[in-house]
């Protein structure tokens, strides 16, 4: 059992370079996840990692006891509507309005191994005319150097190339890798993966008309849930779209956006911007 | 209730198969091969097949062929369910009129995950 005293300061570390927040019944998952780390280090217990800490100020081990802790789940087109949404309301609403500077900036904050940030590339891939002579940016930034190396390699499993990913997407943006699948070099070269703690300032990423940060805020607490979407607001524009997990809310946590009522998921910014998010008449569509 | 037919020549994996299929709310008839699995249809066609490739007698691939040559044998949702885990292989199986193809090993999820994109879930 870990001691009292190396769970709290190691939770303490987490929760103040991640917003991560531990309750003491995940006593037992902090141990889990951090053994690993004791190893690699040359620890054989976690008392022996907290001892390490405690001898004096190391930041790769500080910054790989954080990043073991965060969760990582995701998967390929997760909740599949935010997708469609995307697809079929969004970009053809924001293109419309955008038709003199021609550019859209998409952001996956908490990419994890880049299953998000591709599903979204792969959507512009599908509808590449449409999107002749634009520039669609795609910035995924997370915490953990571990998922990005991972997502920039686009090298996927068997079991994660089969979980939300349609099988026609899968037979034509994918390659078989030894055991692997390897996502398209092109698809790819769509996103581009940058380190970034959401507890920092998203000023230095530049603004975002859609942000995905879907399944991030879940695992930090009410106060600093509201600082993150702050800060994201202040990052886009008034007619901007937020996607949240499908089990989270702004409710309660910040009046800065607001649930887009007939689309699950989706939020506006409460400043501004169409209340309504219907399918744009077939004129705009079309134009855009 | 939506109906799928599990095509396996393994009992095994049809009673994992129904297990799974009947935790999503469908009504599972079995077949051990693609002439039973015919003889099935013909009494009746499914909304989907959970359809294993290699199997004695008659194997998915003819049985696919076979189906979608019956009346209404169009309509199924057929989800190929095989070790045949190569790109040849699900070209081939959806050249033949699949509709999506989970490679083996599967768990409940891949499964739901595939029925959903058939658009059955
Ligand atoms: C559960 S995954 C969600 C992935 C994807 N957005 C989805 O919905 O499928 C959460 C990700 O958030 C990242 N994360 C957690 N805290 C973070 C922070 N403070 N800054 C940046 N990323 C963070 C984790 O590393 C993890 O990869």
């Amino acid at each position: 059992m870990i001691r009292h005293d190396d769970f709290e300061l190691l939770r303490g570390i987490v929760k103040s370079r991640s917003g991560l927040t531990l309750s003491p019944d995940k006593a037992y998952l902090l141990e889990n996840r951090l053994m690993a780390v004791a190893r690699k280090w040359g620890m054989n217990d976690i008392d022996g990692l907290a001892a390490a800490v405690r001898g004096g100020p190391n930041e790769e081990l500080l910054r790989e006891i954080t990043e073991a802790m965060t969760t990582n789940e995701t998967l390929f087109f997760r909740d599949q509507s935010p997708f469609e949404q995307l697809q079929k309301v969004v970009l053809p609403r924001l293109m419309a309005s955008r038709k003199e500077a021609r550019h859209i900036r998409i952001w996956s904050a908490g990419c994890s191994s880049g299953q998000e940030p591709y599903s979204i590339s792969m959507i512009l891939r599908e509808q590449s005319a449409l999107f002749k002579d634009w520039r669609i940016d795609i910035l995924a930034t997370d915490i953990s150097r571990t998922m990005l190396d991972k997502a920039r390699a686009g090298l996927y499993t068997q079991f994660e190339v089969q979980r939300g990913l349609p099988i026609a997407m899968l037979m034509k943006h994918f390659k078989q890798a030894g055991d692997k699948w390897e996502l398209d070099p092109s698809i790819r070269a769509m996103v581009e993966f940058r380190e970034f703690n959401l507890l920092g300032d998203p000023g230095t990423l530049g603004r975002f008309d859609i942000v995905f940060l879907r399944n991030v805020l879940i695992y930090l607490d009410q106060p600093t849930k509201a600082q993150v979407l702050e800060k994201v607001c202040r990052q886009m524009p008034t007619d901007g779209v937020l996607y949240m997990g499908g089990a989270e809310t702004v409710m309660g946590v910040t009046e800065k956006f607001q649930p887009v009522s007939e689309h699950r998921g989706m939020y506006r910014v409460t400043a501004g911007g169409p209340s309504q998010w219907k399918t744009p008449p077939a004129s705009i569509a079309s134009n855009a | 209730m939506k109906s799928c037919l599990v095509v396996d020549d393994s009992r095994v994996i049809r009673m994992v198969a129904r297990k799974i299929m009947e935790e999503l709310a469908f009504e599972v008839v079995e077949a051990e091969d693609g002439k039973v699995a015919i003889e099935r249809c013909n009494q009746g066609m499914p909304d989907a097949v959970l359809l294993d490739w290699h199997m004695p007698v008659m194997d998915g691939l003819e049985f696919l062929h076979a189906l979608r040559r019956l009346p209404g044998g169009d309509k199924p949702k057929v989800v190929f369910c095989t070790t045949k885990n190569d790109l040849e292989h699900i070209q081939e199986a959806i050249k033949a009129g699949a509709d999506e193809y989970i490679m083996k090993p599967f768990d409940s999820e891949i499964i739901q995950s595939k029925f959903m994109q058939v658009g059955l879930l």
